[in-house]
């Protein structure tokens, strides 16, 4: 490779303390959030200490390593093979996020095509659907479920309106247009930094945080308005499921990258990131247009049709 | 194989490194691609004594009819951890281990790209286990559902501790998804100058192409159990009928990740066999190209077969033909890669010490694996031998005498460069008998008990199938206890044994064998020239 005989020195760290305590802290968080639901399931109060305080403690190690890591970046011993290693590290960790949500759309997919037309009585399958909840008909959204004693179905869906004027007001537009504009504006501070242009990569860079918070403002308000309105809600059956799991973990998502987007600002604010050596910047955006790109499908496969 | 030419002394070029750390601190901060190796080793090796156990007692109450020993509730959970613990935590961390260790020597690389993050990938999975296994000993007792832990067993109908059970299944599927991105980092990027890709060791070419397989469908199960978790505590209806979901879809799910699951525990096997049969038959490798094109075409192929698992599940026609004839094809590049094995051995110089007698023993008995494979792949066939101990012995076959021989053969052949000594070669033909007898009493029986009908994870059993279930307990114990003898070759190996040279085995190439053994601590410090003279591995 022709970086490494340029840069013969790949810097090896020495031993450090962040993994195991990331890894420990993981343990806690996960332990205290099983034995939450657990005991919520069975009635009781649970308490959420245990797993905040391992939240608190992965955040509190991941400052450390960032740190660390951005420390010897700006100390100049990481060669550009090493710089490459990073490279490669976000561009597979973001191809493991299109596989998680894949697993999503597919259950949506399957659900939809498959499952509920047997459910209904189609095809080879549809002997058991017949024969289980004759009365069920297959539709998306289900707005009726096979068992509705069970699973009741929701009052009203988040299916995309038919007239114009109600298009104006349908938040999952407003939505589209924002995050869209964010993918924009984060390219524009790309330019920026590539252009040496401090002042404008802070104002791109704020300005796409600030979508990015509209945007959670406003699906919060969109999960309300389903909740205390539609009675759309998780338990209604498998448009509730498949439509809360897909935005849900999609906000999660925006939720992170809006967080290591500011981290990202703050760190143009203390002087970071060069026009050739911004990969902590660039890894961001990554993962920004990645979710942007995921709400784009949902938009098409959850909403419109 | 490849003349590899080292330009210059590297492994004295220690100047900004130091030495391991003392004590505990060495291997909990550790960010050495060798300790990580180490780690992950020895972690697999208790993971495989506890997987072991749970397989005996599952034995000890199959030796006779009847219930004996243990009640059928904790049969379930001897099956269903005896299938979770020898998949995620014997076989896997056993290859990422031989993975850690042998990829940055094989590649003339100073370490794996990612140090910090392979401690992570280490560490996250003790956690795991230790997560895992308290669940036997929690009020309503562990998972019970069987490896594949199938919805609505999993979750209408599972015990509490299921819970914690998705989320150990989530940190194993972070720690394979961060140990699969810093091999693929470390082989696009570490590579010393002149190991071109269709130079590189064919472990490495395999493990790159299985870390590609772990992050595609480790996010896949990650997503299957976090739908479990929301239909168990969110009132979801993913997996539930009455909801519009369907039960099925899991098995859907579960498969798209669990049948590349299956190349993941048999590709890297495929490369460590690559590395001993040509050393040992003295010859290169038959083939090499096609070992890696054949690699690349079953890994493409595992994501198209994932419904062979559930012909009885009922789907359409067009489905079933589909996914049997796609399963079938499989069997082509496999082929490929046991032809090539043979025409490596084809008129060799060959000896049989202990790593070759493994691998002989791999390349037979994986080919019965798959051929058992192809049977149940025939759809109208797979009617009659679904759930039985058909199916039982056909994966026992792949896993057993396939990915764990395979893995045994890696650390004979390379143990000497790890610790610098000699096993001793006639306890390690020993163990390879008895290995050899016991895998095979074992498993050969159920084959027969299979076709005859006898249904795979019940505790009793009808009175005909008695005998062949006797014999099978037998050799289980057999093989059991011989592991031991294992454990005290490899220990009295790194205490007593001989030292070793750098070159170990006469007909052994690649990087790896021209620097010391023991391997220094730091090994390529700077990179290591790379001859492009003659041919591949």
């Amino acid at each position: 490779m022709a970086n490494s005989q340029e840069n013969p020195n790949y810097y090896v760290p020495e031993s450090s303390w962040y993994p195991v305590g990331i890894a420990a802290a993981v343990f806690c968080l996960i332990l205290g959030l099983g034995n939450f639901l657990n005991d919520i399931k069975s009635g009781g109060d649970g308490s959420l200490f245990m797993s905040l305080l391992g939240l608190a403690l992965i955040f509190t190690v991941l400052y450390f390593w960032y740190g660390t890591v951005i420390r010897e970046n700006e100390s100049g011993i990481v060669n550009t093979q090493l710089k490459k290693s990073y490279v490669w590290g976000m561009g597979w960790f973001i191809f493991s996020e299109v596989m998680f949500f894949a697993a999503f759309f597919g259950a949506l997919f399957y659900a939809r095509v498959l499952a509920v037309s047997w459910l209904g009585g189609e095809g080879g399958k549809g002997i058991t659907g017949e024969y289980l909840w004759p009365e069920f008909k297959p539709e998306w959204p289900v707005m009726t479920n096979p068992n509705p004693e069970l699973f009741p179905g929701p009052a009203e869906n988040m299916q995309a309106p038919s007239t114009a004027s109600a298009w104006a007001k349908y938040l999952p537009l407003w939505n589209t247009v924002i995050l869209l504009s964010s993918s924009w504006t984060v390219h524009m501070a790309h330019s920026a930094i590539k252009n040496s242009k401090r002042g404008a990569i802070k104002f791109w860079l704020g300005l796409t945080v600030l979508l990015g918070c509209i945007f959670l403002v406003l699906q919060a308000e969109e999960y309300i308005h389903a909740y205390q309105e539609l009675g759309l809600t998780l338990e209604t059956g498998i448009y509730g499921s498949t439509f809360f799991i897909l935005t849900g973990f999609h906000g999660f998502h925006v939720t992170l990258g809006t967080l290591i987007l500011a981290v990202s600002l703050y760190r143009v604010f203390r002087g970071h990131f060069n026009h050739e050596d911004c990969f902590g910047f660039e890894a961001a955006s990554w993962y920004w247009h990645f979710v942007d790109v995921v709400w784009v499908c949902l938009f098409f496969f959850v909403y419109i049709f | 194989m490849s003349e590899v030419v080292v330009g210059h002394d590297h492994h004295d070029d220690d100047d900004h490194h130091h030495g391991p750390a003392k004590g505990i601190a060495r291997w909990l901060f550790t960010t050495n691609h060798k300790d990580i190796g180490t780690l992950y080793l020895w972690f697999s090796f208790a993971m495989f004594l506890i997987g072991g156990c749970m397989a005996l007692v599952i034995r000890t109450e199959l030796f006779e009819p009847g219930l004996q020993f243990v009640d059928p509730e904790f049969f379930n959970q001897m099956t269903t951890n005896h299938g979770l613990i020898m998949v995620f935590g014997a076989i896997m961390p056993a290859f990422v281990g031989l993975a850690n260790w042998l990829i940055p020597m094989q590649l003339g690389a100073p370490d794996m790209a990612l140090p910090r993050m392979n401690n992570l990938s280490f560490w996250i999975l003790p956690f795991a286990f230790g997560l895992m296994l308290s669940t036997l000993f929690m009020e309503g007792g562990g998972p019970n559902f069987g490896w594949t832990f199938y919805a609505p067993l999993s979750t209408t109908y599972a015990p509490d501790s299921v819970t914690f059970f998705i989320f150990a299944v989530h940190m194993m599927g972070a720690s394979s998804i961060m140990g699969s991105i810093n091999i693929i980092a470390t082989i696009l990027n570490m590579r010393a100058p002149g190991m071109t890709f269709m130079k590189m060791p064919l472990f490495c070419w395999t493990w790159l192409i299985t870390a590609y397989l772990l992050i595609a469908v480790m996010p896949v199960l990650a997503g299957a159990v976090t739908m479990m978790l929301f239909d168990i505590h969110f009132g979801t209806s993913f997996f539930s009928a009455a909801g519009g979901g369907d039960p099925v879809m899991f098995q859907h799910i579960f498969w798209f990740f669990g049948h590349p699951e299956v190349y993941i525990m048999i590709l890297p096997a495929f490369g460590i066999v690559s590395a001993i049969i040509p050393t040992f038959a003295r010859k290169p490798l038959f083939g090499y190209d096609s070992m890696v094109y054949a690699t690349a075409s079953i890994a493409f192929l595992s994501f198209i077969v994932w419904a062979h698992h559930m012909f009885t599940v009922g789907m359409p026609l067009a489905g079933q033909l589909f996914f049997m004839y796609s399963t079938m094809f499989i069997a082509v590049p496999t082929g490929v890669k046991v032809f090539n094995w043979v025409a490596t051995m084809w008129q060799g110089s060959m000896t049989f010490e202990t790593p070759m007698l493994f691998a002989i023993a791999f390349v037979v008995l994986f080919t019965m694996g798959g051929f058992s494979g192809l049977m149940l792949a025939i759809t109208p066939a797979d009617y009659q031998y679904h759930d039985t101990y058909f199916v039982v012995a056909h994966f026992h076959y792949v896993l057993v005498p396939g990915a764990l021989f395979s893995i045994i053969a890696a650390v004979y052949f390379w143990l000497p460069k790890w610790c610098g000594n000699m096993y001793d070669e006639s306890l390690g033909k020993l163990h390879f008998w008895l290995s050899f007898v016991g895998v095979n009493v074992t498993f050969f029986p159920q084959h027969f008990s299979g076709l005859a009908g006898m249904p795979r994870r019940i505790p009793d059993y009808a009175l005909q199938f008695a005998d062949f279930n006797m014999i099978s307990s037998m050799g289980a114990f057999l093989f059991g206890f011989s592991q031991l003898l294992f454990m005290y070759i490899v220990i009295k190996a790194i205490r007593s044994g001989k030292p070793a040279t750098g070159q170990v085995w006469e007909g052994a190439h690649g990087l790896e064998w021209t620097i010391p053994s023991p391997a220094p601590y730091h090994t390529f410090t700077t990179p290591p020239v790379v001859s492009d003279s003659n041919a591949h591995n």
